[in-house]
């Protein structure tokens, strides 16, 4: 289906998060051509972890085993929200797709299975999500089990405190132990950064040096947990290497944004993409978007992130928008009001600035704002001010959707991954394809 | 349970702002011994929560010459004794079209009739110096305002009274008062802490308990009029001019822009009140505030705006208008004698710029009661330098972490360039105290937090930087990082619009997202994952089936 022209593509994803790398994705899988317009920045904050759905309903604070029980509930109780709109199969066929390509590209998952996980968070508390690199999974056993453990972290590494985790959880994990190391090859040095630790853990020489100052401390450890910084590229073998020298499972903790399993998770996703031969305009934006009924093609007008680069024209048979929330920049919010950024479609939201916000940060209801976003049809198409869609062939999915509020609901990979496969069906079928769900 | 424990002073001091820590300085420097209970920390109330201006007195020459002159007699004091906390910036009165011209005609003579500087500057002069104003500008005057660090100056009066023998109780609440006839006989103070009660036996009390002044002479039998005022401010991202920026008509909303470091304050807005709870800035305010503060500069229109903050202005009195601005802005000492007291004092009322001068009336009062006969010292004295003490002002810890090259000193707040000696010299400062400090204290304390990013990173950093030092322990630092995070949210709210949104946004991505603090109690009680006994569904169809 591979367009004529060089600079024409059966679909357009605008957004290069985790909803507009799984839209590409699926989209490439589903045999269509396809550009994607927009920089990875917002993947560096990513934790690496796939949260499905972890909280229901966000008022309760309920926590789930079962992310599918808990998106059953939520397709009963919340039909508005954009995960009750896909069904469990197609959910489950997304993220299997997603982590398969994912482990192509070198950056392996554990097995998804059908519960949510337990994970240590840098501060000591406990998260709940669903997929997780192999390079943490260990963490999720000992949480269970809470065995004799050792934790490791390297003075320098403001973000990440070991004895803090300990202390934390020392009432409920007596086994608990904390040690502080000097990072070999960096001792003396103020402040590390995780990125740096984590290229360097890939020579062979400074993860030798670092297993041997761990090895005397070990003890009775039957785990040892690090800050994730298990090298980058090359996680894997570093990750193994450790467990080699060590002679125990070892597992990384999820750090504070800009991540190392950020950094992973955006570059295998790039890889992932190049390999299916996805176009990317990662320095670019989207200036002006406009449609033209006759010929059912889209017209994209990007522009340079530095302002250079200008006047690039693409055309797409389809659109997807993934352009995310406020950080993303998909929405746009002014003293008066929420609007979507590049064609200012109508926005869901609360009535007044001072409804956006609860008075207190943690209100366990959240915040009204976090649900505020795109309204959509039954095909995932944005509705435009008549109510009805705005383009035929114009799509939204991942976090611009209105209510939703997947920081609450542990569900913003879910809400990405899902509602992109779901649209990519939807696609498909337009472009007269077939969809896979 | 136990009978509380007893302390004897000759002076109890209620109330840690600009007032109660001028007392406890004016005391310690007369040698009477004196003990000053906090109910929460230092210039917690309105002291910390104002725009900093060190008044030249011009903003009340048509109103109230007398608080002028006051005005203008102390900013000379502060100016020569606590140099260390005042940057004296200057200040421009501005006039834009539609201001009342005849206020505008008369601002200089009646500065003059005050004894105040106030010189004609030519517009395109002005506005070379100060780009941000307006076109539309009719009239600038020149007059000798300053900005003023409010929490160095208390932090530091405090630390020199304290070197002199008096004692500070920060969380410490008086909740009675034990009368014998004319005599307060004892105060019982509640440690919000330990939940440990005090009495304390002084032979005088003064009340400087700002806004709460009302409740605590309640307390005492001796009940006063007052009025609260409410006043929001915001703070900009960026600093928006050099000198301190006055609207030039009678008092209003919305009529002065402070420089603040690297930031600007914008405010304020007045409105009355009944009660002190749960004082924040709404949305309204903000939305008042840049509208009207953007007609004398209108870059605020679209400037980002990173925190907003409310304060309670006590005025004594009782006053008709909706607004308080009728209400005098000047300081009432009460004796209460005629309310049958002989030893309670309380002063209240007035401004930041007043606060050395009301606390001399106080301690006069005071004195005489004691028969101690030596004369006030601080306006003669010299403020000493704290070291500690010195973290609250923009821009010093960069310069201070530059010089020492960064060696062995991590940033642990990178908004501000606060670095981890700078917090550990605060830390040990409260802790020598015999305090336990808390994440919030040292964000009273220093820079941290007051960037854009308003505690969401620093606040893991500097808890992690805790912990590794084993100054914290157990899991008190996720409290202290909810606490933390859960202050500024207060100030941030009103002004999340832009690029302020999308930093609140990943914020709560951070500390809900990842973090799930809002989660915290749930895991602890073991509850998590509370549908245990869902069966576990055979795996989804193997990936790699789905070509389409």
């Amino acid at each position: 289906m591979t367009g004529a022209r060089r600079d024409s593509f059966d679909v357009a994803v605008i957004g290069a998060g985790m909803a507009g790398m799984a839209a590409a994705l699926f989209a490439a899988e589903r045999g269509l051509s396809c550009i994607q317009i927009g920089n990875g920045g917002s993947l560096l904050f990513a934790s690496g972890l796939l949260d499905l759905l972890g909280v229901h309903p966000v008022a309760e604070r309920r926590l789930w085993q079962s992310p599918y029980a808990a998106l059953a509930a939520l397709a009963r109780e919340q039909p508005l929200h954009p995960l009750a709109r896909v069904d469990a199969h197609s959910i489950r066929a997304a993220f299997e797709s997603f982590v398969t390509a994912l482990a192509a590209a070198g950056l392996a998952y554990a097995p998804l299975g059908e519960r949510n996980r337990k994970l240590l968070t840098s501060i000591g508390t406990i998260k709940t999500t669903f997929g997780v690199p192999l390079s943490m999974v260990a963490g999720t056993g000992v949480l269970d089990a809470r065995p004799p453990c050792l934790l490791v972290d390297f003075r320098g590494l403001r973000e990440f405190s070991a004895a803090q985790i300990a202390a934390t959880l020392g009432r409920s994990w007596p086994g608990l132990r904390h040690q502080r190391i000097e990072f070999p090859g960096c001792e003396g040095a103020p402040e590390l950064y995780a990125a740096h630790l984590a290229r360097a853990l890939e020579t062979r020489e400074t993860r030798a040096r670092t297993v041997a100052l761990v090895q005397p401390l070990l003890g009775d450890a039957q785990a040892v947990g690090f800050p994730a910084v298990l090298g980058l590229a090359r996680a894997r073998e570093v990750h193994a290497a450790f467990e080699a020298g060590l002679g125990v499972p070892v597992f990384e903790i999820p750090t504070m944004p800009t991540s190392v399993p950020g950094l992973r998770l955006l570059s295998a996703l790039e890889a992932m993409l190049s390999a299916r031969g996805v176009r990317r305009r990662h320095q670019a934006s989207v200036r002006a978007l406009a449609f033209d009924a006759h010929a059912g093609t889209a017209t994209l007008e990007l522009e340079g992130i530095s302002g250079g680069a200008g006047g690039e024209r693409v055309f797409a048979r389809a659109v997807v928008l993934a352009t995310g929330r406020f950080t993303g920049r998909g929405l746009t919010a002014d003293r008066g009001g929420v609007r979507e950024s590049i064609l200012g479609l109508p926005v869901h939201q609360p009535g007044s600035r001072e409804a956006w916000h609860q008075r207190d940060f943690l209100d366990p209801s959240g915040h009204a704002i976090n649900r505020a976003g795109l309204e959509i049809d039954d095909a995932w198409r944005p509705l435009g001010a008549s109510g009805k869609p705005a383009w035929p062939r114009l799509y939204a999915v991942g976090s611009i959707l209105a209510h939703q509020d997947w920081m609450r609901s542990k569900c913003g990979s879910g809400l990405a991954i899902a509602t992109a496969w779901a649209a990519m069906d939807q696609v498909a079928l337009a472009l007269g394809g077939t969809g896979a769900g | 349970m136990n009978s509380p424990s007893l302390i004897q002073t000759q002076v109890l001091i209620i109330g840690g702002g600009v007032t109660g820590t001028a007392l406890a300085r004016d005391f310690a420097l007369r040698g009477v011994a004196c003990i000053l209970v906090e109910k929460d920390d230092i210039n917690a109330g309105a002291s910390g929560r104002n725009h900093g201006l060190l008044h030249s007195g011009a903003r009340y020459v048509a109103g109230d010459r007398a608080a002028a002159m006051e005005c203008r007699a102390e900013g000379d004091i502060l100016k020569r004794m606590a140099a260390q906390t005042i940057q004296d910036t200057g200040g421009y009165f501005v006039a834009v079209e539609g201001d009342d011209e005849r206020y505008v005609a008369d601002f200089p003579s009646l500065c003059a009739r005050a004894g105040i500087s106030a010189r004609a500057v030519d517009i395109a002069a002005a506005r070379a110096l100060e780009p941000a104003l307006s076109q539309r500008t009719i009239a600038v005057f020149e007059v000798p305002d300053a900005s003023i660090d409010p929490f160095r100056l208390s932090l530091e009066s405090m630390a020199q009274a304290r070197s002199l023998g008096a004692r500070l109780l920060r969380r410490s609440r008086v909740i009675g008062f034990e009368r014998e006839g004319s005599r307060i006989r004892a105060v019982r103070v509640l440690s919000q802490a330990g939940g440990e009660e005090l009495r304390i036996e002084a032979a005088q009390v003064v009340n400087a308990a700002g806004a709460w002044a009302r409740e605590v002479c309640l307390l005492a039998g001796a009940p006063i009029g007052m009025t609260y005022s409410k006043g929001t401010l915001l703070v900009t991202h960026e600093r928006l001019a050099g000198r301190v920026v006055n609207r030039l008509r009678p008092p209003s909303n919305a009529d002065i822009m402070m420089p603040g470091g690297t930031v600007s304050i914008v405010g304020t807005t007045s409105t009355r009140v009944d009660a002190l709870d749960d004082i924040r800035p709404t949305t309204a305010e903000a939305d008042l505030i840049v509208a009207e503060a953007a007609r004398m500069l209108p870059a605020l229109a679209t400037m980002r705006y990173i925190r907003a903050y409310a304060g309670v202005r006590p005025l004594v009195g009782t006053a008709d208008a909706a607004d308080g601005r009728a209400v005098s802005r000047g300081f009432a000492l009460f004796d209460h004698e005629d309310q049958g007291l002989d030893n309670l004092a309380t002063i209240t009322g007035g401004k930041l710029t007043t606060c050395r001068l009301m606390a001399e009336r106080a301690a006069d009062l005071v004195c005489r009661r004691l028969g101690v006969i030596r004369p006030c010292l601080t306006a003669a004295t010299p403020l000493p330098v704290a070291a500690e003490c010195a973290w609250t002002e923009p821009g010093r810890s960069p310069r201070v972490w530059m010089r020492s090259h960064g060696l062995e000193d991590p940033l642990l707040c990178e908004c501000e360039m606060v670095s981890g000696s700078a917090v550990d010299a605060i830390y040990a400062a409260l802790r020598s105290a015999g305090d336990t400090p808390t994440l919030t204290d040292i964000g009273l304390r220093s820079r941290v937090g007051k960037g854009a990013c308003q505690g969401a990173f620093c606040a893991v950093r500097t808890a992690a930087h805790f912990y590794s030092r084993g100054d914290f322990q157990a899991s008190r630092g996720i409290d202290e990082i909810v606490d933390f995070i859960g202050e500024r949210w207060r100030g941030q709210r009103a002004v999340l619009w832009g690029e302020q949104l999308a930093q609140a946004e990943l914020m709560e991505a951070l500390h809900c997202g990842l973090f799930g603090e809002e989660l915290r109690g749930e895991e602890l009680r073991g509850e998590e994952l509370r549908d245990a006994g869902v069966p576990d569904a055979p795996p989804a169809a193997p990936a790699g089936e789905v070509s389409p």
